[in-house]
């Protein structure tokens, strides 16, 4: 029968059904990083485990690092403190840890694709809800709670209920200055923050299609920001010519035999899905966020949608949004004054979102005005090496930016990169939830690296078409 | 594993759709090895804003403390993973969730903790919060077993998903002790596994 990729890759790692009616899932690659990880190995410990396949847990830090001052110890002891707990858990149970220096650090999910530890048709899990990125090499990648994290350490298997699958098709073709990170933000608006929730989310499309692995990874990065605990994408020549060459992919004879392989776990042409909805590349538009929730977005030419806009039940959130950010229904998007702009994260902090930001601020020629923080930080040491060895670094520089170290940094503010008090901030990152950027009362609009680029250059929110158009995109 | 089959005391009402992990506990407070003391810090931002506000969050409210079952609207515990968020909840107090529906990764940690979340209708949610609104005191029983929710005598039809009800029920909400059983059935699916064996 024919089957989607969800279901050939879950049944394949099916150790058995547990008495609860759950599956017992191996789980193929587990990543850890040193926020949720160090109760999962009190836990472990409370109970004389052991981690049976340390080859199949990978750690990085990415959360507490500090992008600025990166020596140890650090100023928070209590970043300090969780640092020396998954350096010492690592080190007990015979996990490999990418430090900070090692040339391999950075935000897990921008690390593993790197490396090329992420595979199609593995199953994948972090104690991290934007786990579902590592679904654009078609695994079925997942988030999983700290008591989850231990089971995989003690087992290598997690138990797991079985997801709906819905196709999420874009065809067409994007306009320019459009981006992967629009078209999850239009998907979102359309589909709701939990609009996802019991589904898989397969995208498809000739738009998806035609989209790097870089773009595809931001794509199912925000799938769990629709509800849904994982996203993927059928593999294809894109994500093999990806892997081939990274120093975990397979070599040799095996490479031939892993891509036979991986072109068997795609969903079959006549697979059949709960659930099939289609967009038009031609009606997304540049997307910002205006208010509390990833779905609550417009169009850069748009206004702030008013209640009507939605149904009765979501009144009381539409106003608690407008309450919190401080808009109103009607208001334009475009001219909002911003405060900081956040450039990176698991989101977008690869190369190319790098490579477009930088060209978008040359191409615009201005300078950060005062009184206005941008900074970007690379996703991994990967990234920010080869941004530096392109000049990227030094593009932004010149145009008023910071630059600095590899981490997780603003996108959830747990380091010391903070918004303070009211500020705005024009972020690339995934979550534009109340207080998420570190300050109580804080505010996010979320939004491309391109558009987040020219926030920082004219100090509000704009439209980057008319940039790109100035010397043709 | 100690079976749950009921949960009974007053309820605290939290009303709202979307009710994100990050206002469940703010990021700041993840900065620990251990989940102690986060009781304390639960809803920490929103608590504040209603007080700057001259209002009371519930979790603030007199009237409410105590409370052993929470009662929200739909998407509950939505966005970031973290476990903290429902250790939050649990240390304050609280034993079970009633709300229309919640985000799947924050379900799977309620389970494996053994606080036990149940689905009710959006008009029933509200209606619950009512009451306890009200009558602070009312007592709420969350029963799995017979798959309802009691609030001052009213009775409200809930469901747990099967899985999960049978693991409250019987005891195997933690799910280790059974996942660790006959090892070798993990170790012959990873040598099925052509990844797993470098394709060899």
């Amino acid at each position: 029968m024919a089957q989607t990729l969800y279901d050939k890759v879950f049944d394949a790692h099916v150790v058995r059904k547990l008495s609860s009616g759950q599956y017992q899932l191996f789980i193929g690659l587990h990543m850890i990083h040193e926020v949720t990880s160090p109760q999962a190995f009190e836990m472990l410990r409370d109970r004389n485990g052991s981690v049976p396949f340390p080859e199949r847990t990978v750690a990085t830090v990415d959360h507490i690092v500090p992008t600025e001052d990166q020596s140890r110890p650090y100023k928070d002891d209590l970043a300090e403190q969780m640092m020396k707990a998954i350096e010492t858990n690592c080190k007990q149970f015979g996990i490999r840890l990418y430090q900070p220096g090692s040339g391999k650090q950075g935000v897990v999910h921008i690390v593993a694709p790197e490396q090329g530890l992420t595979q199609p048709g593995m199953t994948v899990a972090c104690g991290d809800s934007h786990t579902a990125t590592h679904g654009a090499f078609g695994a079925i990648a997942f988030g999983i709670g700290t008591s989850q994290v231990r089971d995989v350490l003690a087992s290598q298997t997690l138990s797991m209920g079985r997801l709906k699958v819905r196709r999420i098709e874009v065809n067409g073709k994007l306009n320019p200055g459009v981006y992967a990170k629009d078209v999850i933000l239009y998907i979102l608006r359309k589909l709701t923050a939990k609009g996802g929730v019991g589904f898989a989310y397969e995208f498809a499309g000739s738009v998806i299609d035609a989209m790097s692995m870089e773009e595809r990874m931001t794509v199912c990065n925000m799938a769990i920001e629709g509800g849904a605990r994982c996203g993927y994408i059928n593999p294809d020549q894109t994500t093999f010519d990806y892997l081939k060459g990274r120093p975990e992919a397979p070599t040799g004879a095996a490479w031939d035999k892993a891509v036979e392989w991986w072109k068997s776990v795609a969903s079959d042409k006549d697979a059949v899905y709960a659930d099939v909805v289609k967009y038009e590349a031609a009606d997304i538009e540049p997307t910002v966020t205006w208010g509390i929730s990833p779905d609550q977005s417009v169009g850069v030419n748009e206004a702030i949608p008013s209640t009507s806009d939605f149904s009765a039940t979501e009144k009381a959130n539409i106003e608690e949004a407008y309450e919190y950010m401080d808009v109103k229904p009607g208001q334009p998007i475009a001219g909002t004054k911003v405060d900081v702009v956040f450039i990176g994260s698991c989101t977008n902090g690869r190369i190319s979102d790098l490579r477009e930001a930088a060209r978008v601020a040359e191409l615009h020629g201005g300078k950060v005005p005062a009184g206005i923080k941008a900074f970007v930080v690379p996703g991994s040491e990967i990234v920010k090496k080869e941004a530096e060895a392109e000049g990227l670094d030094k593009v932004f520089l010149k145009h008023g930016f910071e630059w600095r170290q590899a981490g997780c940094s603003m996108c959830l503010a747990m380091n010391p990169d903070k918004l303070v008090g009211r500020q705005i901030s024009a972020s690339t990152s995934n979550r534009n939830f109340k207080g998420r950027q570190g300050s109580p009362s804080g505010r996010t609009l979320l939004l491309s690296p391109a558009m987040a680029a020219v926030a920082a250059l004219e100090g509000k929110i704009t439209d980057v078409r008319p940039v790109l158009a100035k010397k043709g995109a | 594993m100690s079976e749950i089959k009921k949960i009974s005391g007053t309820a605290v009402p939290v009303r709202g759709n979307d009710i994100d992990t990050d206002r469940i506990i703010p990021a700041r407070f993840l900065r620990c090895v251990s989940f102690d003391g986060l009781g304390e810090h639960a809803f920490e931002d929103d608590r504040a804003q209603d007080k700057a506000k001259g209002k009371t969050h519930p979790f603030d409210d007199a009237r409410f403390q105590g409370a052993k079952v929470l009662v929200s609207n739909s998407n509950f515990g939505c966005g970031s993973s973290r476990e903290h968020a429902p250790q939050a909840i649990y240390r304050w107090g609280v034993r079970a969730i009633v709300a229309v529906s919640y985000s799947e990764i924050f379900y799977g940690n309620t389970v494996a903790m053994g606080m036990p979340c149940v689905h009710v209708s959006a008009a029933d949610a509200e209606a619950i919060q009512s009451i306890v609104e009200a009558d602070p005191k009312a007592e709420v029983v969350v029963d799995i077993e017979a798959n309802t929710v009691t609030a001052a005598g009213k009775t409200f039809s809930a469901t747990v998903p099967e899985g999960p009800r049978k693991q409250f029920l019987t005891g195997g909400w933690d799910a280790t002790s059974e996942l660790l059983k006959d090892f070798e059935d993990i170790r012959s699916v990873a040598r099925k596994l052509p990844y797993v064996n470098a394709f060899a």
